[in-house]
């Protein structure tokens, strides 16, 4: 598959009045034609700037991109000026947003909103960006088009406003969609809608999505491969199967922990203990281990590199250093991971 | 729509009416009388003759309904300063150079200012920001009549490229209409820079940002439109009280302004006149208030008037 998007030691820092906050530290990342690659973390760990820088949508002059090389179609993207960011915006990356009551503009006709970008990228005339706002409307599943086109966001639902954002961000045939949490603001029936809405139009027009979600039941939904964050950096990355039957990192067996299923026979939800660390002074080791039971001594002392566990799977914990003693996840998780792998097949978790 | 703005106007003669009511029985509490120091001079028959004239002499409630019975038949009575001239004729008269006034005040006012606001918004913290916010506070908090004095001797009198006072056509206008913009410029651009520095943190700003709109477009085409919302509140009122003439500068300019025949006409207790300027402004308010409710509509669809249907 064509890699279309390769992200190379992003780091993302922040001037702050108490100093550099440092909220990206070192992503590696690469995304192929096609591909729904999901990023997923607590809040906090990086995800949303991560995918900010992506689109030069970073706070400037307080947020920027301080090392680190974003490759969209052998440009850099994070060398680019504003001028030749605003035309691959929209054009090539687009993005749909969290909270649809507030990513519309309320005064002004969702159609003109869609029509917009056709407008600037595609030199569409009028007449022609009306059609094709019109198509995606139709696109997104919202029912009586030509009578919704002239209306205004307040006039629709929160999981429509969400179809009308997602009809935005696909108005000009993205090659990479990136949804920041496009789901987190609606209830679930919506949620599984638009879910379904985004596999379907990412099946007809073939663009790679980047996902950006704390859920990991909408992962196991969507994604391909998954890429999870923590601390600014990410710690374990694989196919969705990689992460959620082999999963190597301790951080990702206490997500897997911490995860709701429906036949859950634990009376109480596994926490992660403890608080991500503060990344205006970063700890020296690794990020994780004042919150891991099977913390080692290195753990504090040096920070882990990406241990290579299979072509497609790489987990940054020195558990998975050769010296290091052979541990397992705990219990509980492994009889989730167990109970999955046997639920596979019969449907969604 | 029509509808409503029937019932507004429905609204506006039954607050006229109450205006009307409270402000004739408040100007009969006043002391003095209409004829002044004449009084003194006249003999006990000739004051007679010239209150049943008048009809100064009928018992209060009886004076209250003939007014009332003339003002709804449009008459608005004869003034008792100036030989019985119509009070409409005056009022029409004094207010054309205060409309001129206030409309000019007011457009240059407010367009300086909302771009002086825009800009401020846009490279907020910068230089420009501090610039404009010092011109805000010194606008807003120095009396309007200073700058009345300071155009008046610099522009008028030491470089004299305008005339400094009276009213004899456009080029006099200008001076006043400057000192009379201070006020709404200031106001109209702290308030734009507030407005609009949230409405550019806003999350549809970033939609539109990730949509490849350029700032341009940013600022004008998805900012201003929702910052202009909450300045039209605060545009009412200062619309009202520049149009209905402001006395300092009339007087200073010399401008024969609605404001200053209002005040003449208190000192002098000329009641027809006094009723006159009171309902005349009362009514130009709720005109004001009602333009401003239907523009709040063009501009915010989220309140506008659909008419009953959906």
């Amino acid at each position: 598959m064509k890699k279309i998007l390769d992200v190379k030691n992003l780091n993302v820092s922040f001037n702050t009045y108490g100093g550099e906050v440092k909220a990206v530290r070192g992503v590696n990342f690469d995304l192929h034609k096609g591909e729904t690659l999901a990023i997923v973390g607590e809040s906090g760990s990086g995800k949303s700037v991560t995918t900010k820088a992506l689109m030069g949508l970073l706070p400037k002059p307080h947020g920027y991109v301080k090392e680190g090389e974003i490759l969209f179609e052998d440009k850099d993207i994070a060398k680019l000026s504003e001028k030749e960011l605003q035309k691959i915006r929209g054009k090539d990356l687009s993005m749909i947003f969290q909270d649809p009551m507030t990513s519309l503009n309320p005064t002004m006709k969702v159609g003109t909103q869609i029509m917009e970008g056709l407008i600037k990228h595609q030199k569409m005339s009028k007449t022609q960006a009306k059609e094709r706002a019109l198509e995606l409307l139709k696109l997104v599943k919202i029912p009586n088009a030509e009578e919704r086109i002239k209306q205004y966001p307040h006039q629709f639902s929160g999981g429509m406003r969400q179809r009308v954002v997602v009809a935005i961000a696909l108005a000009c045939n993205p090659k990479v969609l990136i949804a920041d949490e496009p789901t987190t603001a609606l209830d679930v029936t919506i949620q599984a809608q638009i879910l379904d809405l985004m596999k379907d139009i990412q099946k007809k027009t073939d663009s790679s999505i980047i996902f950006i979600t704390h859920d990991l039941g909408v992962v196991a939904n969507v994604a391909d491969r998954v890429a999870v964050m923590y601390a600014g950096k990410i710690v374990e990355i694989g196919t969705v199967d990689e992460i959620f039957y082999n999963p190597k990192h301790p951080y990702t067996w206490g997500l897997l922990g911490s995860m709701p299923t429906l036949d859950s026979d634990d009376s109480e939800l596994y926490a992660i203990p403890g608080t991500p660390p503060d990344l205006l002074n970063p700890p020296k080791g690794d990020a994780f281990a004042p919150r891991n039971q099977f913390a080692m001594d290195i753990d504090f002392e040096e920070q882990p590199p990406m241990f290579k566990v299979s072509d497609t799977h790489y987990a940054a914990t020195w558990l998975l250093d050769e010296r290091a003693p052979k541990i397992d996840p705990p219990e509980s998780v492994q009889k989730r991971i167990d109970s999955m792998a046997s639920n596979d097949g019969k449907g969604d978790m | 729509m029509a509808r409503y703005i029937l019932q507004r106007l429905g609204y506006m003669i039954i607050t006229l009416f109450i205006i009307a009511t409270v402000s004739f029985f408040l100007m009969k509490l006043m002391p003095g009388s209409p004829l002044g120091a004449a009084q003194e001079k006249l003999s006990e028959s000739q004051l007679e003759i010239v209150l049943d004239k008048y009809g100064l002499n009928d018992p209060i409630p009886v004076q209250y309904y003939t007014y009332m019975k003339n003002l709804v038949q449009g008459d608005l009575g004869v003034s008792f300063q100036f030989d019985n001239r119509e009070v409409t004729g005056i009022l029409l008269d004094r207010f054309g150079p205060s409309l001129q006034l206030g409309l000019q005040a007011l457009i240059l006012g407010s367009v300086i200012g909302i771009l002086f606001g825009l800009i401020a918004a846009v490279y907020h913290n910068g230089v420009i920001d501090f610039t404009s916010t010092i011109i805000a506070v010194l606008g807003t908090s120095i009396p309007s009549f200073v700058f009345a004095g300071l155009l008046q001797y610099y522009i008028g009198v030491k470089l004299e490229w305008l005339p400094v006072a009276t009213w004899d056509g456009f080029e006099y206008s200008i001076l006043p209409t400057i000192a009379l913009a201070i006020f709404p410029l200031a106001t109209s651009a702290r308030f734009m820079r507030t407005e609009m520095v949230e409405v550019l943190g806003s999350d549809f700003i970033t939609t539109a940002r990730a949509k490849g709109v350029g700032k341009f477009g940013v600022v004008f085409k998805h900012g201003l439109r929702n910052a202009l919302i909450p300045l039209i509140t605060i545009m009412g009122p200062m619309a009202v009280s520049l149009l209905t003439g402001t006395l300092v500068i009339e007087k200073i300019f010399g401008v024969p302004g609605i404001g200053d025949q209002f005040v003449n006409s208190i000192t002098q207790n000329d009641y027809p006149i006094i009723m006159g300027t009171t309902l005349f402004f009362a009514f130009f308010f709720i005109l004001v208030i009602l333009i401003i409710d239907i523009l709040y509509g063009i501009v915010d669809p989220r309140i506008r008037l659909t008419g009953g249907d959906k």
